[in-house]
Parts: C-alpha cells; sequence; structure tokens
C-alpha cells in the first residue's frame, strides 16, 4: 500500500502530526469509506493519507461545565442518543436517530457529521438551535467559532488543515427548555433527508416564550436558521396556535435546489410544513413552561 | 501497535470470537476484508462497501456496526463477533430465523443476525418497535422484512434448544425448514464471493463512465509492463470467440468487452486481471484510452424521435422490437359502453437491487473451462459462454454458487464471460467481484414504460373493451425486451373477461443499461395502468371497485384475451371473496376517519384494491424440466436437481415434492444440485416456473422410480417404501419384501441401480398474427389490499396494512409461498413509492432507495388453493404473482384518499404533492 496511516495515541502526537501533510481526517469512517467506493468504481484514487483520530480518547467524552456542555468531538451519536444529556438536546437525540441505522450511530460522530458539511447533514439543524460552537485547537492555538461560522458551504469548512475540531460546546439552557426535531424522507430508514426542521424554545412562567431557535437543513448550502421567524415566537403563548407563523416569508432565506429526493419548490413547500409541525408540537407539550 | 502506536502498523491484535488473533494487514483496509479474506470468515458479506446495506454488520465491543466502514487499524483491542462467532452469543436466535423462514436467499441474514444479536444482548424480549430499530440498518430484498421482525421477537423461545420436529408421513403441505436453511444462519453458505481458488487472480472491469462514447486504446502492453503484478489487459481483442451474448436464441447483441464504442455508463471496456493490489492501485485516467464522447440517446421518446441516432447500426429506427394482441374489436366494444375512461402512466428503471452484487471465479481444466457464479440460468450461461470461447458447450461447466437474490437480475451474464476469458486465455484461476456502483451500473433494470390505454364498459358494469399501447425502454441491448414486449399484450387487460382487447407494443433502444427481467416481465407496468383504468370506470358507474373486479373476474370456462379457454385453477373470484370481508371493514373504518375530518384532515386514509394473473413459464414457448432421482447399491438417495435456488426455496419444494412422490421422507436424500455437468437441465429460475415445471418433473421422476421399485417387489401402489441404510423394503399390506440393491445391474453410468427420471415441458401453442392461442398451461391469480394513510400537506404515504390472497394452485410449503408474497409486496411498496434508477445518479444504495423494515406494514395472506391439474400436488408458481398487484392496490388506495390518479411511477412524495396542488388550483 502506497498510502499513509498514522494513528496517534495522544492529542498532541495528532497537532505535530496536522501540518505535516494533507491529511484526510477519519474518526468513525462513515464519510470516509463511501467516498472511497464510489472513487474506486470509477478508478479514482482513494485518500492516501490518512490521520485515524479514534485513539484520541480523551475526544470522546460528554462533560458538564458551569455554563455548557462539551461534546468532545469523537462522541459517537449513539453516545449522545444514551447520554443524561437534559431533556432539551431531544432535537439532537432525535436527529441522532436518523443518522443511519444503528451501525452507523454507533461509529459516526456528532463532529464528523459537521466536518463533512454536507447539506443534508442531520446534526446541522439541532446545533444550531442550540447555539453550539466548534472548538478547533492546533499545536499552537484554541479558537471557538460559532458552527454557522464554521460550515462556510457545501463540503466545506473554516477548519485549518493544521487545526482539529476537538469539541462541540453547547451554552446550557433553562432546565425547562424544550427542543425537538423532524425529518422529511422517502422512507423510514436510511435516507437523505428532503427537507428537516430543529427547534428549541424556553417559555416563562405564564407560558410565554423567551428565546426561541429554529432552523432548517437541506433546503439550503448550509442548514438555516430561521431568524425573523425566532423573533416572531418572543413573546407569544406557547399554547397558542403557532403553526401560522411558518409562512412563506418565514422561510424566505431558504434557497432550495431539486434533486432526485424532490424537487426544489417541493422542498420549500414542505419546510414550510414541518417548521408549523414542528412548533405544533410545543403545543401539544404544555410541559416546556418553565 | 508498536512505535509508540504512530506510523506504519506493524500489527493488529483483537479478539475475533472468543479468541486473540494477530493481523499485519493494511491499517487503511476494511474490516470487512480482513475478516473474509485474511480469516476465512467469509459469513460477513460486502454488499455496499458504504454503510448503506448492512450485510456486513458485526459486533464492536458488543455493538453492531458496518464492517466496511471500520479501517483494520481500529480493531487493535476490540473485541470482535461475526455470525460464525454468535452461536456462543445468542442461542437460539439462528433456529428462530429458520423456524420462521426468516432467511431466503441468506445474503442479507449474517448481518441481521448480528444486527439483532446486539439488540437481544440487551433486550431478550423486544417490542416491535425496537426491533425495527435495531435492524433498521440492514436492508433485505427478499423476505420483506415481517418473517425477520416475527423470528427476534420469538427468539427467547428458542434459547434452550427446541426447534422443529421433522413431520413423520407426507411432507407437501408442511412447512418444512428450508433445507439449506442451517448454511444461511451460519454464515456457511458459499456465495458469489466467498470461495475461489487460493491462487485466483483477481479481474477488475474497467467501464465507460459515458453513456456513449467511442473509444480507442493506446499501448496497454506498455501500461500494463510498467505494473509489477499485472498479468493482462484483456479487450475484445482477446475474446476467442464470439464477442456477443444475450438471452434471446437469435439476438446476441451485448459483447463481452465494447468494441469501440459503448453504448451506456458502465459498459465494459477493458478488463484488469492480476493481483488484487495491483488492479486495486489502477487509476483509469492513467489508463491509454481515447475517448470521443457523443450525445447519448435518453428515454423513449428521444430513441422513437425522427433522425434520433441509432444506438445500435443495425436497428436505424431504434425499434428492437413490436408486439400486439388482437382480440374481438375494440371499435364495437367502445361504441356500446356506458362509461369509456382513459389515462397515461410513465414508469422509471427498476433496480433488482439484490444485496449479492455479481460475483465468482472461473478456472481452466484442459480443454474444458468451469465457472461458479451467482446464477439464475446455468444453462443459458453455459451456452453463451461457450460461444464467447469458441467452445462446444459440453466444453463449459457452470457451477452455481448459493444466489445472494436475482429476481430476474442474475438471468443475464455479467462476471462470467470476463472470468472465461480471462481463464481461459491465462491458463489461471481468475476470481471477480463487482462493487456495487458496477452491478448496478451495468446490470439490467425493469424497463421503464409509457403506457397510455383506454377502456370500456356496459351500464352494469361488465368489461367490454380495453385498448393499450406500451412503449418501452430495452437500454442499449436486447437481453428480454422481446419477453416483455410478448408477456405485456397477453397479460395487459388483467385477470378479467374482456371481449375486445387490443394491445401494442413497442421495445426502443437507448444509450442506457439494458432492461431485462425483472419479477413481472412488463406486465407490473401495464398493471399499473390498467387497474387505474378499471377503477375510472367503477367510479364513472359509481360502483365499488372492488365489486367491479369480482363481477369481471375471469372464471373457468371463459376465454383469455389470447383466446385460450381457462379449464381450471382460475381462482382470483376465490381470492376476493376472501378479502372481502377485509375490504368491507378496512374501506368502512377510512371513510369513517375521514368524514369525521370533515375535510379538513393533514391526514386522510385510503383503502385500494389490485388484482393479477400471471403465466407460469415460458410465452408459448418450450420450457421443459428434466430431473432424476437414482438409488445406489449402498443405498444413496441421490435427487439430481438442476434448478438454480435463488433464495425462493426450490431446493427444498423440489425434494418436498419428490419425497412424496416417491415414498420417501426428504431426510433419506443427498441433493446435487443445479451443476451443468451433473443435474439435467430444469431450465432457467424465472417466469415463475420452478415450482410448476420443476416441481412436476421431480414429481414423476419420483413416481417413476417408485414404479420401478414396486414392480421388483410385486407391489401395488399402495405400498409403503422403507430405505435403512442399504436395506430397501417394500411393505404391501402384509407382505414384506426386502430388494437387495447389492445385487441389481448398474442402472446407469454413475453406478446408480435405480434411476427416476421425469420430464415435464408445459403444454402450449404458438400464438398467431392476433396474439391468439394458448401462450401458458397454467396462470397465477391474486388480488391485494393497501390500507394507508396520506398526508396531504407532504404528499407522503404511509402504509398501514396490506392483505394478500393468492391462488396458487396447492401451497407445497406455505411458510416458503408466504416468503414469497412478503418479499413481493415490498418491492411492490418499492415500485410504487420509492424506486427510481437514474444513470449516474441514483446507482449506489443510498441514492437509489429500497424499502426497508420500517416501511413494509403488517401484511395478511390468505392462501387460495383452486387446483391446478396440470401442477405437481395441483401447485403453481407465486415469484412474479407476488409482487404484482401491490403497486396497483397502492394505487388504488391514494385514489380513494385523494382521488388523485397517478401518472408517474414512483410516486415519489414530489410528484402527490404536485399532483394534489394541481388539482386544489
Amino acid at each position: 500500500m502506497t498510502h499513509l496511516y498514522e494513528r496517534p495515541q495522544n492529542l498532541d502526537q495528532a497537532l505535530d502530526l496536522l501540518p505535516q501533510q494533507e491529511w484526510t481526517l477519519l474518526a468513525g469512517g462513515t464519510d470516509i469509506y463511501p467516498a472511497a467506493t464510489e472513487a474506486f468504481a470509477w478508478g479514482r484514487p482513494a485518500p492516501d493519507r490518512i490521520l485515524d483520530l479514534s485513539a484520541l480518547s480523551s475526544l470522546g467524552t460528554i462533560a458538564e461545565t458551569a455554563t455548557a456542555y462539551r461534546i468532545g468531538s469523537l462522541v459517537t451519536w449513539s453516545q449522545v442518543i444514551a447520554s443524561d444529556l437534559p431533556d432539551w438536546f431531544d432535537c439532537l437525540r432525535l436527529a441522532g436517530r436518523e443518522v443511519g441505522g444503528v451501525q452507523i450511530q454507533n461509529r459516526g460522530t456528532v463532529a464528523g457529521n459537521i466536518c463533512n458539511a454536507s447539506p443534508a447533514a442531520d446534526g446541522v439543524p439541532a446545533l444550531l438551535v442550540l447555539d453550539a460552537s466548534v472548538e478547533l485547537r492546533s499545536a499552537a492555538a484554541i479558537r471557538t467559532l460559532p458552527i454557522a461560522d464554521f460550515i462556510r458551504g457545501n463540503r466545506r469548512t473554516d477548519r485549518r488543515t493544521d487545526e482539529l475540531v476537538t469539541a462541540i460546546i453547547i451554552p446550557k439552557r433553562d432546565a425547562a427548555a424544550r427542543s425537538t426535531f423532524r425529518k422529511l424522507g422517502a422512507r423510514r430508514y436510511l435516507v437523505i433527508s428532503i427537507a428537516m426542521v430543529a427547534a428549541l424554545v424556553e417559555a416563562d412562567g405564564d407560558g410565554r416564550i423567551t428565546f426561541a431557535r429554529v432552523a432548517v437543513g437541506a433546503c439550503s448550502e448550509v442548514a438555516q436558521r430561521l431568524h425573523e421567524l425566532e423573533s416572531a415566537l418572543i413573546g407569544r403563548a406557547i399554547d397558542a396556535p403557532l403553526a401560522a407563523l411558518a409562512s412563506d416569508e418565514a422561510l424566505s432565506a431558504l434557497s432550495p435546489i431539486g434533486d432526485v429526493r424532490g424537487s426544489a419548490t417541493y422542498r420549500q413547500q414542505a419546510a414550510t410544513v414541518l417548521v408549523g409541525r414542528t412548533l405544533e408540537a410545543f403545543r401539544s407539550h404544555p410541559e416546556v413552561t418553565a | 501497535m508498536n512505535d509508540g502506536g504512530r506510523g506504519k502498523a506493524t500489527g493488529i491484535g483483537f479478539t475475533l470470537n472468543g479468541r486473540a488473533v494477530f493481523s499485519s494487514a493494511d491499517p487503511f483496509q476494511r474490516l470487512t476484508n480482513l475478516l473474509r479474506d485474511e480469516f476465512g470468515l467469509t459469513g460477513t458479506k460486502s454488499g455496499c462497501d458504504a454503510g448503506d446495506c448492512g450485510a456486513c454488520t458485526v459486533l464492536l465491543d458488543g455493538q453492531q456496526v458496518c464492517a466496511c466502514m471500520v479501517p483494520a487499524a481500529q480493531a487493535q483491542g476490540a473485541d470482535i463477533v461475526t455470525v460464525e462467532g454468535l452461536g456462543r452469543v445468542s442461542g437460539g436466535l439462528q433456529r428462530a430465523f429458520l423456524h420462521h423462514g426468516a432467511a431466503q436467499c441468506g445474503i442479507c441474514t449474517p448481518g441481521m443476525l448480528m444486527a439483532a444479536a446486539d439488540l437481544l444482548s440487551r433486550k431478550p424480549q423486544p417490542n416491535e418497535t425496537e426491533i425495527e430499530d435495531a435492524i433498521g440498518g440492514v436492508l433485505c430484498r427478499c423476505t420483506g422484512y415481517r418473517q425477520i421482525v416475527r423470528a427476534i421477537a420469538d427468539a427467547h423461545n428458542f434459547i434452550d434448544g427446541g426447534g422443529d420436529i421433522p413431520a413423520e408421513g407426507p411432507v407437501v403441505g408442511t412447512r418444512m425448514a428450508r433445507v439449506d436453511g442451517d448454511a444461511k444462519v451460519s454464515g456457511r453458505d458459499l456465495f458469489g464471493a466467498d470461495d475461489a481458488p487460493a491462487d485466483a487472480l483477481w479481474l477488475r472491469p474497467v467501464r465507460s463512465p459515458h453513456a456513449r462514447a467511442r473509444f480507442t486504446f493506446g499501448d496497454l502492453d506498455t501500461f500494463r509492463a510498467a505494473r509489477p503484478g499485472l498479468a493482462a489487459i484483456l479487450t475484445a481483442a482477446d475474446v476467442p470467440g464470439e464477442n456477443g451474448f444475450g438471452i434471446n436464441p437469435h439476438i446476441k447483441d451485448q459483447p463481452a468487452f465494447a468494441e469501440g464504442l459503448a453504448r451506456f455508463r458502465g459498459e465494459v471496456v477493458l478488463a484488469l486481471v492480476g493481483e488484487r493490489a495491483a488492479v486495486e492501485a489502477v487509476t483509469f485516467d492513467d489508463l491509454p484510452i481515447d475517448w470521443t464522447i457523443d450525445d447519448p440517446v435518453t428515454g423513449i421518446e428521444e430513441a422513437a424521435a425522427d433522425g434520433a441516432p441509432p444506438v445500435q447500426a443495425e436497428h436505424p429506427d431504434n425499434v428492437l422490437t413490436r408486439g400486439g394482441l388482437t382480440k374481438g374489436d375494440v371499435d364495437t366494444g367502445f361504441a356500446a359502453a356506458a362509461a369509456t375512461v382513459e389515462g397515461t402512466l410513465q414508469t422509471a428503471f427498476v433496480e433488482h437491487a439484490y444485496i449479492e452484487p455479481e460475483a465468482g471465479f472461473a478456472q481452466r481444466i484442459g480443454d474444458r473451462i468451469e465457472i461458479t457464479a451467482c446464477t439464475q440460468s446455468p444453462y443459458m450461461d453455459r451456452d453463451d459462454c461457450a460461444r464467447i470461447l469458441g467452445l462446444a458447450p459440453d466444453a463449459v461447466r457452470i457451477i452455481p454458487s448459493a444466489c445472494g437474490g436475482g429476481f430476474g437480475g442474475k438471468l443475464d451474464l455479467s462476471v462470467q464471460p470476463l472470468l472465461a476469458v480471462a481463464a481461459w486465455t491465462l491458463g489461471r484461476p481468475v476470481r471477480c467481484t463487482y462493487t456495487r456502483i458496477e452491478s448496478m451500473a451495468s446490470s439490467t433494470k425493469r424497463h421503464p414504460a409509457n403506457v397510455q390505454g383506454r377502456a370500456a364498459a356496459d351500464a352494469e358494469g361488465i368489461l367490454l373493451a380495453i385498448d393499450m399501447t406500451a412503449a418501452f425502454n430495452t437500454g442499449a441491448y436486447a437481453s428480454w425486451g422481446p419477453t416483455v414486449a410478448d408477456r405485456v399484450p397477453v397479460h395487459g387487460s388483467g385477470p378479467y373477461f374482456v371481449p375486445n382487447i387490443r394491445m401494442r407494443t413497442q421495445s426502443y433502444f437507448t444509450n442506457e443499461p439494458p432492461s431485462g427481467a425483472f419479477r413481472g416481465f412488463g406486465v407490473p407496468q401495464a398493471a399499473m395502468l390498467q387497474e387505474q383504468l378499471y377503477d375510472d370506470l367503477a367510479a364513472a358507474l359509481k360502483m365499488d371497485p372492488f365489486e367491479f373486479r369480482h363481477r369481471n373476474a375471469i372464471r373457468v370456462g371463459q376465454p383469455t384475451a389470447t383466446g385460450q379457454i381457462l379449464e381450471a385453477s382460475a381462482g382470483l373470484a376465490e381470492c376476493l371473496d376472501a378479502l372481502r370481508p377485509q375490504w368491507e371493514t378496512l374501506r368502512r373504518d377510512a371513510e369513517a376517519v375521514n368524514a369525521a375530518a370533515n375535510g379538513v384532515a393533514k391526514i386522510r386514509r385510503g383503502v385500494g384494491v389490485g388484482c393479477m394473473w400471471y403465466g407460469c413459464g415460458n410465452t408459448s414457448m418450450s420450457n421443459p424440466s428434466t430431473v432424476r432421482v437414482s438409488l445406489a447399491p449402498d443405498g444413496r438417495l441421490t435427487l439430481f436437481n438442476g434448478a438454480v435456488d435463488i433464495g425462493q426455496g426450490s431446493y427444498t419444494v423440489v425434494l418436498q415434492i419428490c419425497a412424496d412422490a416417491l415414498g420417501l421422507p426428504p431426510e433419506a436424500f443427498a441433493q446435487v444440485l443445479g451443476d451443468t455437468d451433473l443435474t439435467p437441465d430444469a431450465g432457467k429460475t424465472s417466469a415463475s416456473r420452478q415450482t410448476f415445471v420443476t416441481g412436476k418433473a421431480a414429481y414423476l421422476a419420483g413416481r417413476d422410480l417408485r414404479a420401478q421399485i414396486l414392480r421388483l417387489a410385486n407391489a401395488g401402489d399402495s405400498a409403503e417404501i422403507r430405505l435403512d441404510g442399504a436395506r430397501l423394503t417394500v411393505r404391501d399390506g402384509e407382505r414384506n419384501t426386502e430388494l437387495p440393491l447389492d445385487n441389481l445391474p448398474a442402472a446407469d453410468a454413475s453406478g446408480a441401480v435405480l434411476s427416476g427420471e421425469g420430464h415435464f415441458d408445459p403444454p402450449t401453442e404458438p400464438l398467431d398474427e392476433n396474439g391468439q392461442g394458448k401462450p401458458y398451461a397454467t396462470y397465477g391469480f391474486a388480488a391485494q389490499i393497501a390500507d394507508l394513510e396520506v398526508d396531504m400537506e407532504l404528499g407522503t404515504v404511509k402504509l398501514r396494512r396490506i392483505v394478500a390472497a393468492h391462488d396458487v394452485g396447492r401451497a407445497i410449503n406455505p411458510s416458503l409461498v408466504e416468503g414469497q408474497i412478503y418479499g413481493g409486496i415490498a418491492q411492490g411498496i418499492g415500485l410504487a413509492l420509492m424506486e427510481e434508477y437514474i444513470p449516474g445518479r441514483t446507482e449506489n444504495l443510498h441514492d437509489y432507495l429500497i424499502p426497508t423494515v420500517g416501511d413494509v406494514p403488517e401484511i395478511d395472506i390468505i392462501l387460495v388453493e383452486d387446483s391446478e391439474p396440470l401442477g405437481p400436488y395441483g401447485a403453481k408458481g407465486i415469484g412474479e404473482p407476488a409482487l404484482i398487484p401491490t403497486a396497483p392496490a397502492i394505487f388504488s388506495a391514494i385514489r380513494h384518499a385523494t382521488g388523485i390518479k397517478v401518472t408517474q411511477a414512483p410516486l415519489l412524495p414530489h410528484r402527490l404533492f404536485d399532483a394534489l396542488r394541481a388539482r386544489d388550483l
């Protein structure tokens, strides 16, 4: 074999190796191998310099600080699903259950999902509504930037080649906050999204919404928050009929494309319906109020 | 790892099925290949190498993972369990699979078992949702999943032994476990990619990435010489015989290697042969191939357009064939009509998506060649490979491997001619395994069709006439195009008595993958429109669509579209009678729910019905099967069955029939299966013919041997035969006769002393120029009900239940028959709602969607047994009938829910959404 394969045993080793080559970074392998399969079928070269991060066990845990939760970059979807993270992480858990089959959830990492930066990445809308930030480390520095700034486009991120994503940081919310996620696809399991929605709300003691996040995936190059809709939700009663707020205008920031899974028009309309239903779901679960 | 864990791995140590092992594999090697190639654990299957199918599921530290996406390096220190080690972990799960018929072809079975084992280790008695979530990542194309779910739910009952006790007495009609079941649930069954001589070279095809392109080669010799380990680069110039194959005896238009012109994306232009690493290291852009890309002919409209460039020069109008049928006078029928309706339907390429990609190996033995590969048609493979090598057919031996699903897609040659040319010219064994993408790009598909038609009925709802035309996209080569063009006119009016019929079909060449045989040979495409037309007629006459069908159901004594009077076994009306209670209940419930919503429902329910008929065997063509059963002097009883079992269960069913015909239990038999050197020709596994045709031959063979034994014992037919080692005794009333087998003269060259043979060719007659005649000896009939919900805002469809009634003549093995029905329904669901192959865009199993366990609802099956006098014990075929009514029933239910008629299949969510919006505007 002509390729280079390194599996550093600790973070320092990994950060030392990073600038030495143009590595393909491998954690759970659930994006690397399918891409290699596609390349091989048509005789294109496979990635030949692999930096296998899987032995960096310090990155494989979920930790809690005073103000945030820190999801290490080797944490798998199954770890998130099984974790005792607060209920308001439901959007991320539900998204995780839609990432491939259980085999993929057992191997695929949350951080890998965002680094792969597919427009249909199941994790991104949920991380957007959780106000997640991405921690990047190089041998020289650590920086943290909001996920919306980290994912720059279709398969493009802000990661420099000497940097490693080491954690996803999610600020703590009110314990009574609630979140949810829904995904539309043409079959039940193992399906790439036509459209998906994540939302998170907090309400005060009177059931008035005080904080709202709504994001849509697979309907633009990068999943988008719906800022106008979020603003419109503030002050509304959580048990009021909110679906009507999911108007064409509220979703006008989206720019879906048509592909084998659905037309652009359909995506836009379906996203509108999904957002409406997501808001309705909060209404039918009044425990969301503090 | 040494080297401080850095640098090239110098060794990977892990626990494999409880044993400490060590490997020096390439660290980026997929765990699948490590397990299969280095440790010989071929129970772990490779279906896609992309995490889409789950066939390679193993347990890694107790959790299910796809081994195809685990780098060998990450096995370091892990505890890995494969299907071969499962017995230690999960007691009765495998026996539960056998008991419930949860394994058909068996290619997904190891993955299913491992996914289930992961669940059961945490939750010994899981509920259905938990089971579906656990196996949601494993695709099965045969079973429709329901028997698998049942087996997993029931596994806890099998932990302490148990299992099936062999039945006493006759076995026809019993749920005998499949005879190859142990091999399938243990991972021991050897599929095309699982076995090859240790010194076999690897063959890697290089395919055209262009739909239509001319090409020339530069200096291939120099290219090869520069790459150690590359033994040969084979092209059309290396084909010793005629570079053409095809299933039709007169059309050998598909080259093994394209000759300067690639006619579809995925066509083989050359083959790299050599050491595995050497062939895999080649980057195709480095090859000296000079391409000139031309505009491809895409779709029927382009192929039929004036001035369209011919796909094949011999067919300047791009027409492969035309078919037709005329019965009565449709104009008279329409003139007398109280209701006339019309409609159109466009369908897509549909991929077989068997979970086993094509694979096998070949070796030259002196002046003969042996090819071991997955196939549905060993004798046709033999004859075409012989032609390609320039050999006599008997110089080629085809040994079918276990076949990981076929559905018609493994009737055509795939790896065989490439392997044959390579092994013949190099004198070395050569193996090849297609990647999933290669398999999808190059294998045959269901024909896309543009169907249009009109139909008429009188005021009483009696069908008067149907007039349909169907244009088919046959792709770049003929394959089964002529068969489709012939079969559709016969069946296009549906399983009803219609006095006036006109059917016209055309097949067009395009620069797309060859369309071939896929479960139903074009009939499902036609049925999807024809059944909608009959729903339209019922609606126009304000009749219940179910009653409309019952009224028109063809019955014994009535002539079919070809003028054939059905003499027996026409059970559609009985199927509908069996469904009526469910129909009335489900339909009433759905309407009540919709009415309660008062017209503002986001979700609407619908219940619909679809019917079908299907001729068993080839259309007006001889398709005989011969089966032999022999007894050796030492008492060895051997059934020689050439019918390849592709998962449907013919190795079991044919044995059951022969056992009862002879009067000995199945356990008394050894079987020699599907080997062109050893077994008589039992034809191909297609056209729903093996139970009916080969089963009948097995019946006759068993009866023949029985008659010989009884004659020697001078006993009557009611006598009882016993075989105990080499002791053969016949008990006739009170008289016991022992026949000394070792004193009998040899009956054949194999040394057998007694040999029974059965031969059956279903009686058919040619069709005349109007398509009139007797194309089939018997027909299967069925009706299915679909109960579903439509999301009116999203255009999605959620199935609630399918109820299926099938007239199978006689269920030789009800579990296997039901297995065919479950699996056919699952494929029908895919055809109706999600499956659309687009070359270059959906050539993998994440862009091309087939149903998962969560997409197949509860299915109730009612077996109707309207005995077929010609069939063995009254049996007829079920393979294709299982699929055909499902999509029509689903479309009928969607229409009930929404009023929408389906004009394009699959009815993807955006298409139903568009139709709903267009209607509401």
